[in-house]
């Protein structure tokens, strides 16, 4: 019987991993609709398409590791249906899989536009096929001022392409970041040579290549019709249970409490699906953990690399160490006096103490954050 | 993998913070901490998956080899003074070495912990 993960993406492989780590003795079945073994997206957006990490270095591990840990690897087919009453899952392929634990990991897929010929990029293929194209592209249009759109402007730039970035909103990344931070990035995409339509709804006139990046979806369907709460993601509790106690839910697709956002959430992260994996992995083997990790992100643009800790939504006041034009600051986020969330840019001390002084709740005042003499890790106690 | 033909490679050594020795053969190319990831050595975390962005890949390198690495960049530098165990004239993060050639033989000890 054992543990049976469907999903076979980071959080998944983590879940798998984390649980061989811990003793898990059982079977452990994971189910993936790609034809491949679980790989990292992070890259597909960065170094793949600047040819700095071929496809196949994308893999988390080799296939040997799978062998050797007993993970079974049902790849290229879908889990269709949960029979709960029979703790079974269903797959496309015909195939019934039981399981003593089911683990959710279904990730997300991406929002799509109803205009034609527009690129998405969420898996392999996608990637390879965005490469390709922009082989051959001379003009590339972006819809999409958030991560991925930036990142796939600063790739296609950087080889040398003529790039427009359409964001709606007035302002870059608006979701995640200040406006200190959005106007650092405009200025940055700007210098190198990006056309940025902000506040507006996209209207491209001619581009070879268009691809848009405008947010993902939780594939909350296979828990929803098993009768699985759902909220903005499939509802788990603090240990990453659903509703049914043999069923966790775990990465891009939960809507989970998250004491770092004093509410629930839902993120898009791989810090969330490994971090995810590793506390339902550990709530398997007994050892009842709430899921309490510091939330962090990261996107690489150009020479510039912005790291962000903590969730900075609900702010009042921000607070800015370093300076801008050196290319290096981070900006502090504070509510009611208390630090939530630090964005570094091309500081990666700054982000590392940021991460421990939030998971320590520590008492960083914004004089001390806005003070560059002032030691971060004075005030953690080792 | 490539589809014709073998990868060459490089002999790598990581010796535990305990003093166990695991040697692996690593594709020209592919980064210490990736040669110990994709190998199961344990004792080397990469939580961000080698974008020199976490400190969770600290190795200390054998002497010997320090003169064949290519330097320290800022990025590195900096990550290095927030690594778990003490940093050390010899610390590197794995990410940062691609394994190359003369590189073959090399010897890194993990430390205690990375996290």
């Amino acid at each position: 019987m054992g543990v049976v993960i469907v999903g076979a993406g980071q959080a998944g492989f983590q879940a798998a991993a984390s649980l061989r780590t811990g003793g898990y003795e059982e079977s452990i079945t994971l189910i993936g609709d790609e034809p491949h073994l679980p790989y990292q997206r992070p890259p597909l957006s960065k170094g793949f398409l600047l040819n700095k990490q071929t496809i196949e270095n994308t893999s988390l591990r080799p296939e040997a590791f799978y062998a050797t840990q007993r993970i079974e690897c049902i790849l290229d087919d879908r889990a269709t249906q949960i029979d709960r009453a029979s703790r079974e899952v269903l797959l496309a392929s015909g195939s019934r899989v039981p399981y003593e634990q089911l683990i959710l990991a279904t990730g997300s897929r991406v929002r799509t536009l109803t205009i034609p010929n527009v690129h998405y990029l969420r898996n392999r293929e996608d990637a390879v096929e965005i490469k390709d194209q922009l082989e051959q592209a001379e003009t590339v249009a972006v819809i999409g001022g958030g991560f991925i759109g930036l990142e796939l402007a600063s790739a296609a730039s950087s080889l040398g392409k003529s790039v427009t970035v359409f964001e709606i909103q007035p302002r870059l990344m608006p979701r995640c970041v200040s406006p200190i931070v959005s106007d650092f990035y405009r200025a940055l995409h700007t210098t190198h040579g990006v056309k940025l339509v902000l506040g507006a709804p996209p209207a491209i006139q001619e581009a070879d290549l268009i691809v848009a990046g405008i947010g993902i979806l939780p594939n909350i369907e296979l828990a929803r019709d098993a009768g699985l709460p759902i909220g903005n993601g499939i509802v788990v509790d603090q240990y990453l249970r659903t509703a049914d106690e043999r069923i966790f839910a775990i990465g891009d697709c939960t809507d989970h409490p998250n004491p770092f956002a004093g509410a629930r959430t839902r993120l898009e992260s791989v810090q969330n699906a490994v971090d995810q994996a590793k506390c339902a992995a550990a709530n398997i083997l007994g050892k009842n953990v709430a899921y309490n990790v510091v939330p962090w992100f990261w996107t690489d643009q150009y020479d510039v690399m912005l790291q962000m800790a903590g969730l900075s939504g609900a702010a009042d006041r921000e607070v800015l160490r370093g300076d801008p034009a050196s290319k290096k600051f981070s900006v502090f986020y504070f509510a009611n006096d208390h630090l939530i969330a630090v964005d570094s840019i091309n500081r990666p001390a700054d982000h590392m103490a940021a991460r421990k002084l939030l998971a320590a709740n520590s008492r960083l005042t914004p004089d001390q954050a806005a003070d560059e003499s002032f030691d971060l890790k004075s005030l953690l106690v080792s | 993998m490539p589809l014709f033909g073998k990868k060459e490679t490089a002999r790598v050594t990581y010796i535990s913070h305990a003093g166990v020795p695991s040697p692996v053969t690593v594709p020209l190319g592919d980064s210490v901490m990736e040669g110990a990831i994709k190998n199961g050595v344990d004792g080397i975390v990469a939580e961000c998956g080698g974008a020199c962005m976490c400190g969770t890949c600290h190795v200390y390198v054998e002497e010997e080899f320090l003169p064949r690495l290519k330097p320290i960049q800022d990025d590195e530098n900096e990550l290095l003074d927030t690594t778990a165990c003490p940093r050390r004239s010899n610390s590197r993060l794995g990410c940062q070495i691609p394994v190359t050639k003369e590189l073959d033989g090399l010897v890194v000890r993990t430390p205690e912990t990375q996290q």
